[in-house]
């Protein structure tokens, strides 16, 4: 962790020194000082809010936890100036292996296309991407992140929340038009609105373990199930940066926690599975995983996101991933509230996107659990049959389920505009938009994520030129490609990846999202989209 | 695409037939270890997710039946 700031300090905030009633009115509070409450705060502070960071401890959470970062996840740091840094240091890799036993099942690859701007996932541990993020949020004076401010009372008004906040200097009040909770999978602000958070609790163990060592696997996703060094169970083995190995090992349902967490029954395991023991422990820890989310996002003017809204299984990445998700999905909606640009209603569709999400997380991480540790003999056995077929067969391999990798999700939402023309491919309304490179003017490569944040931070065309520019809203960024002053589409990838003809238009969020898409978009067609893209329909 | 349940074989009884003969010389655990391959190989090369689902429910009747069946005679 050389070179990384982990410690910081706390500072009094003249926010402390007003007395009574007389307390501090700030637009948003954001709780929670982690990947995903630094990043709305960073994504807040871009589109011009001033956002109060309270995080209850003053250093960088220790250990790893969560290590893969996604392509999406990537082009959000993108946006908020980090994903490069977050690139530079992590780990890429896009193939993963399966084995059984002594053999290789499959191996699959998560991009294996070219002519996108960020792979399909980066290793890194956590504390790394805080930390950058941090350094980002110190870039920004918009952004006041309070160490050792820690939320113990929370009272809710019709327009806005009082929270109490505990310091070294004692407590203090403020107030919020919007506080978002981002204070993680034991949030204490979920239990201050009294929101339930039910779900399934997995019976199995699992052991993560980091180890320092240099070794010479190939920096790809290793899964085995039934391993010769791990007998009846799974196991994981996965790199990031530093020569820090992450290692999962499946446990019996009955181990004692304390016993299996103890170095001198860990280094033996992960002896056998290395072939050899010139490692170092760096972090161990033991768990039993859970999936469960609250059942409405947004409490009054408290909305929830990341692990305080959902939790689940860490096999598919969908942890981080997809809190960074809530926060790229929150950022411009409230940004927009909080203008008055969009009603207050445009804050259901976070609920509705992203718990639909979270549902969908819940669901291929609790498939992926179940299949790795089956609840009952039957499961078990299909599962060994599917194991078996895998040896012989195309569609025995594609149902073993060694972890699913976090997908950004297609949103059934209320935001997109129905199709009314045809399309053979292409994202439909409500998926992300897919990166191509294309060539500016004087053939400087530039990738269609990196055109989508020149265009600015608000709703972008995305044009496919036929040589006539068609009538547009005000205020809508451009993305133009072919004809006059547009970017080269020199390999025909843009074209390919949106089913684009010349005319064809795609009308973006400003998180990425596509809202609409027409073959020959009229004015009133684009503002009808764009009206109720905004929450206004 | 519907689940066909009118009968499909010319002669069902080499159907039949072929299962069980698979299932001959083999203990139970082996027997249930061929029928899950069979089942997800079948499954497959139906391809068809509500096929698959209403084949399922089809199956499931069985099993309430028998419940239904311990149920009442529980009670008598």
């Amino acid at each position: 962790m050389a070179l990384t700031k982990t410690q910081f300090g706390y500072r009094r905030h003249p926010d402390q020194d007003r007395a009574g009633a007389d307390i501090a009115e700030h637009a948003v509070v954001v709780v929670g000082a982690g990947p995903v409450g630094l990043s709305l705060a960073i994504d807040l502070a871009q589109r011009g809010q001033s956002v109060v960071l309270l995080d209850d401890a003053d250093r960088i959470g220790e250990g790893s936890r969560a290590i893969c970062f996604s392509k999406r996840s990537l082009e959000f740091w993108d946006r908020l100036g980090i994903g490069q840094r977050m690139v530079d240091k992590g780990v890429v890799w896009s193939v993963g292996k399966i084995f059984h036993g002594e053999s290789q099942l499959y191996q699959f690859n998560l991009l294996p296309e070219e002519g996108h701007k960020r792979p399909a996932f980066i290793n890194l541990q956590q504390f790394y991407a805080e930390a950058y993020l941090v350094d980002r949020v110190e870039e920004l004076p918009a952004i006041d992140l309070r160490w050792r401010n820690k939320v113990t009372g929370l009272e809710p008004r019709n327009d806005g929340v009082v929270l109490t906040v505990q310091t070294p200097d004692g407590p203090y009040r403020l107030a919020a038009q919007y506080v978002v909770a981002c204070d993680g999978a034991r949030s204490s602000l979920r239990q201050m609105v009294g929101a339930e958070f039910a779900g399934q609790v997995f019976e199995d163990q699992f052991l993560i373990a980091d180890v320092k060592m240099t070794a010479a696997f190939p920096t790809e996703r290793w899964f085995w199930f039934d391993p010769p060094f791990h007998a009846g169970r799974s196991a994981l083995l996965h790199k990031q940066p530093d020569d820090i190995w992450r290692i999962d090992l499946q446990l019996n349902r009955f181990a004692d926690p304390a016993v299996e967490k103890l170095p001198e029954n860990v280094r033996p395991r992960i002896a056998r599975m290395l072939g050899h023991d010139k490692f170092d422990f760096e972090w161990i820890s033991l768990y039993k995983f859970q999936c469960r989310r609250m059942n409405k996002f947004i409490h009054g003017r408290v909305i929830f996101a990341g692990d305080a809204a959902h939790q689940v299984s860490p096999f598919g990445a969908r942890g981080a991933n997809s809190g960074l998700e809530d926060a790229e999905n929150l950022a411009w909606k409230l940004d927009r509230v909080l203008r008055g640009t969009s009603p207050v209603g445009l804050l259901d569709s976070y609920h509705i996107e992203r718990s639909a999400a979270a549902d969908e997380n819940i669901r291929e991480s609790t498939r992926s659990t179940d299949f790795m540790a089956p609840n009952s003999h039957q499961e078990a056995r299909l599962r060994k049959a599917v194991l078996s077929l895998a040896r012989e067969t195309e569609f025995g391999k594609r149902m073993v389920n060694g972890g699913r990798l976090s997908t950004p999700s297609i949103y059934e939402t209320p935001l997109s505009t129905a199709d009314g023309d045809s399309w053979r491919g292409g994202p439909r309304p409500g998926a992300s938009m897919p990166d191509a490179p294309a060539a500016g003017q004087g053939g400087e490569p530039i990738y269609l994520t990196e055109a989508f944040m020149g265009a600015g931070t608000g709703f972008t065309l995305l044009e496919f030129s036929n040589g006539t520019a068609p009538e547009r809203p005000d205020g809508l960024g451009t993305i133009r490609i072919g004809g006059n002053g547009g970017l080269t589409d020199s390999a025909g990838l843009a074209a390919k990846r949106y089913d684009a003809e010349p005319g064809t238009a795609y009308l973006l969020r400003p998180d990425g999202y596509i809202a609409a898409r027409f073959r020959h978009p009229t004015r009133a067609a684009l503002d009808a989209a764009l009206a109720r893209a905004a929450g206004h329909i | 695409m519907a689940l066909s349940t009118s009968s499909n074989f010319a002669k069902p009884d080499d159907a039949f037939r072929a299962i069980v003969e698979a299932h001959r010389g083999l203990n139970d655990e082996q027997s249930a270890d061929l029928d899950a391959a069979l089942v997800l190989i079948l499954a497959n090369h139906i391809g068809d997710l509500d096929v698959l689902k209403e084949a399922i429910a089809l199956a499931a009747q069985r099993m309430l039946g028998a419940s239904q069946q311990q149920a009442q005679q529980q009670q008598q």
